[in-house]
C-alpha cells in the first residue's frame, strides 16, 4: 500500500483557519445572543489548535502551556459573558441581539 | 476524518436554530479537537481540554440556555440583521487566509518525527510552575475577578 498523505504543519493550520472562519462567521451573522458567545469559543478553539501544532512544530511545551492559558482566559470570559447575558435578558426579555441598540447613532 | 468531524460540527453550531442543537454540536468539536491535541502529541492539553472546556464551559452554556426562556426565540429568525455585511467581511477573511497559505507554502516544514514521549505532563508542570509561574499567579487572579464580576452582573439587586 502506498503511504497516505504525510500531516504536515499546514494541515492543522489549515484546519484551524476554516475554524476560525466558521467562528467569525458565527460571530457576525447570528442572532441569538448564546449562539454568538458559542461562536467566540470556537474562535479560541482554531487559536489553540494553532498554538499546539507550532508547539509541536518546534518541539518544546511552550504553546501548549500558552493553550492551556487560553483555555483558562476562555473559561473565565465565558462566565462573565454569560452573567451578561442573563443580566441582558432580565431587562428585555428576549435574546436577540438585535434589541441591543440603545448606544447606536 | 476528525477534522472532517470538526468543520462539520463547527458548520452545525453556527447554522442550527436551537441553541441547544448548537451547543452539542460544539461539544463535538471539542472532543474532536482534544483528540488532535492527542495526534500532536499533547496530552495534558487534552486532558485540560476535555475536562475544562467540554465539562465545564459548555456546562455552563447548557445551563444558561435552560435558564434563558428559547420559545420565544425559536420562531423568529435566525440570522440578524446585519448578515450580508457579516458574510462580506469573512469572505474578505477567508481570501486572505487563503492567499497566507498558497503563498507561504515552503515555509512550514514537517513535523519533527520525534518519538513518543511519555513525560508531556513532566514537562507542561516544570515549565508552568517554574518558567510561567507569574503568568500562572495572574491566570488564578484572573479566575478571581471573573467569578466575583459573574456573580455581580447575575445578581438581582446589586
Amino acid at each position: 500500500m502506498e503511504p497516505m498523505l504525510h500531516i504536515t504543519t499546514l494541515h492543522y493550520l489549515v484546519l484551524g483557519a476554516a475554524l476560525f472562519l466558521l467562528g467569525v462567521i458565527g460571530v457576525l451573522t447570528r442572532r441569538n445572543v448564546v449562539i454568538v458567545l458559542m461562536s467566540i469559543e470556537l474562535i479560541l478553539n482554531a487559536v489553540n489548535l494553532n498554538l499546539v501544532a507550532f508547539s509541536r512544530l518546534w518541539g518544546g511545551v511552550h504553546g501548549q502551556i500558552f493553550a492551556i492559558f487560553v483555555i483558562t482566559d476562555a473559561a473565565a470570559e465565558a462566565a462573565v459573558g454569560l452573567g451578561i447575558l442573563i443580566a441582558f435578558f432580565r431587562n428585555k426579555e428576549t435574546v436577540n441581539i438585535d434589541e441591543v441598540h440603545l448606544l447606536k447613532w | 476524518m476528525l477534522s472532517g468531524i470538526m468543520l462539520i460540527g463547527g458548520i452545525l453550531v453556527i447554522t442550527r436554530k436551537n441553541p441547544v442543537h448548537s451547543a452539542l454540536a460544539l461539544i463535538t468539536v471539542l472532543l474532536a479537537q482534544a483528540a488532535i491535541y492527542l495526534m500532536l502529541y499533547a496530552p495534558f492539553v487534552a486532558g485540560v481540554q476535555i475536562i475544562l472546556y467540554a465539562g465545564g464551559i459548555m456546562v455552563l452554556f447548557l445551563f444558561v440556555i435552560m435558564l434563558v426562556n428559547i420559545d420565544r426565540a425559536a420562531k423568529e429568525r435566525t440570522f440578524n440583521s446585519q448578515w450580508l455585511v457579516g458574510i462580506v467581511a469573512a469572505t474578505a477573511l477567508g481570501g486572505l487566509f487563503v492567499a497566507v497559505y498558497t503563498k507561504g507554502n515552503n515555509i512550514f516544514p514537517e513535523h519533527a518525527l520525534s518519538m513518543v514521549e511519555n513525560d508531556n505532563t513532566q514537562k507542561v508542570a516544570t515549565m508552568l510552575y517554574g518558567q510561567y509561574m507569574f503568568a500562572f499567579e495572574i491566570a488564578s487572579l484572573l479566575l478571581l475577578v471573573a467569578i466575583i464580576g459573574a456573580v455581580v452582573m447575575a445578581k438581582k439587586r446589586i
